[in-house]
């Protein structure tokens, strides 16, 4: 699909800047060229397609969809896991977000299901992980995020840690219900667009810095160096990958371009998923944000959870890939 | 007096959706002040689920979404 960046690539490096394709810099300039142009336009379809499809599903939606399921425990996990990814979800609305949730009725755990899902499955790591790894890594991820979602907001549930929420916001009553208003397609089309305009702007120089680290590592260290310290036969790479990765701020942009390269170095694919999914399902400022909300002993058992779901996740990863 | 009222925790996106909103009133000459809204049980009278959101007397025009000032003015407009 990007053969002809390619070969703009080849031309821009070989022919214009005369570097050789041997040499460390003429193979580090050409990889940074190339890769950096394909993420971007990658980035950009999908970011604009999920942007697109996540117009069908404002929270006000899932609101209702969810506080249907209160009786069926396993449903709303599963329905919420899933409603995490479609939903439009903004690190700044989760307070606002998890209030509308319990005081619609919706379960505790249920709103954690979507509450983990949400930020892990985000447009920006679906598109990277694409864009650098491939449909399969991208669906791998997706589903480990699901799965840590379900089951985490139903341990989280069955804790019964409802008296561990802020008491004033089951103090909150006759909140005022948004109508629903479908935009009109032109709308969403062109929302969608300046969604994904603004995104672009805001991320393409953490992405750009995290290829051209990547480049650095590509040109210079040769693969498999890392395998010895974060290989598959070290015990204790899942577990630090996570923990560096929970106070680490989202930037996935950043991130992940870099782990890319990490693993071409020796660094095995569960331990890189795991600090990917510790990167984007944790972080600090969404820490302090639902510590409006939450107990500090409930995000304590929150991060606690999800972090060991991850843990688990790499393990298992490690062992099948 | 039109009272425009900004609902929204002080993320980035909050602040450019306030420039927005005093452009639109610069431009249109409106009568009108800005209100910053962050405290969450003020927020969350208003039942949005998304910030950030903008408030035109007492009526929630739009939520999730950083709204351009060409937007707001229109808002006004359906408030006057």
């Amino acid at each position: 699909m990007f053969d002809w960046l390619q070969v703009i690539a080849d031309f821009l490096t070989y022919t214009a800047l005369g570097l050789l394709p041997e040499s460390k810099l003429g193979s580090a300039v050409n990889f940074f060229i190339f890769d950096t142009v394909k993420i971007v336009i990658l980035l950009m379809i999908i970011i604009y397609a999920i942007t697109f499809i996540r117009s069908y599903f404002p929270p006000e939606k899932t609101k209702k969809i969810l506080s249907h399921t209160k009786g069926n425990q396993v449903v709303g996990h599963v329905l919420a896991a899933l409603l995490g990814i479609v939903t439009p979800f903004c690190s700044c609305s989760a307070v606002p977000l998890f209030i509308g949730f319990v005081e619609a009725g919706i379960p505790l755990g249920v709103t954690f299901s979507f509450l983990i899902a949400a930020p892990m499955v985000n447009e920006i790591a679906v598109g990277l992980l694409y864009g650098l790894f491939g449909w399969k890594i991208m669906l791998i991820y997706i589903f480990s995020g699901e799965i840590i979602a379900m089951i985490g907001g139903m341990i989280i549930g069955r804790m019964k840690m409802e008296k561990f929420v802020e008491a004033y916001v089951y103090e909150m009553q006759n909140i005022p219900s948004m109508e629903i208003v479908e935009p009109r397609m032109k709308n969403r089309l062109y929302d969608a667009w300046i969604f994904t305009r603004d995104l672009i702007k805001r991320i393409w120089i953490y992405v750009l810095l995290g290829i051209a680290i990547g480049g650095f590592i590509h040109g210079w260290i040769p693969a498999g160096t890392l395998a010895q310290y974060a290989g598959k036969d070290n015990p204790f790479a899942v577990p630090i990958a996570v923990l560096i990765g929970i106070p680490l701020y989202s930037n996935a942009a950043g991130v992940i371009p870099l782990v890319s390269e990490l693993t071409r170095t020796g660094v095995s694919m569960g331990t890189a998923l795991s600090f990917m999914m510790a990167v984007t399902a944790l972080s600090l400022p969404e820490a302090i944000l639902l510590k409006q909300v939450l107990k500090p002993r409930l995000l304590v058992i929150f991060f606690g959870v999800v972090g060991m779901g991850i843990i688990f996740t790499g393990y298992l990863f490690n062992f099948l890939l | 007096m039109m009272e425009i009222k900004i609902l929204g925790s002080g993320c980035v996106n909050c602040k450019k959706l306030e420039e927005n909103a005093q452009k639109a009133i610069r431009e249109l000459q409106v009568d009108s002040t800005i209100i910053k809204v962050q405290d969450i049980r003020e927020i969350m009278k208003y039942g949005v689920m998304r910030t950030p959101a903008i408030v035109i007397n007492e009526k929630v025009k739009m939520a999730g979404k950083v709204c351009t000032a060409e937007e707001i003015k229109r808002y006004i407009a359906e408030e006057q």
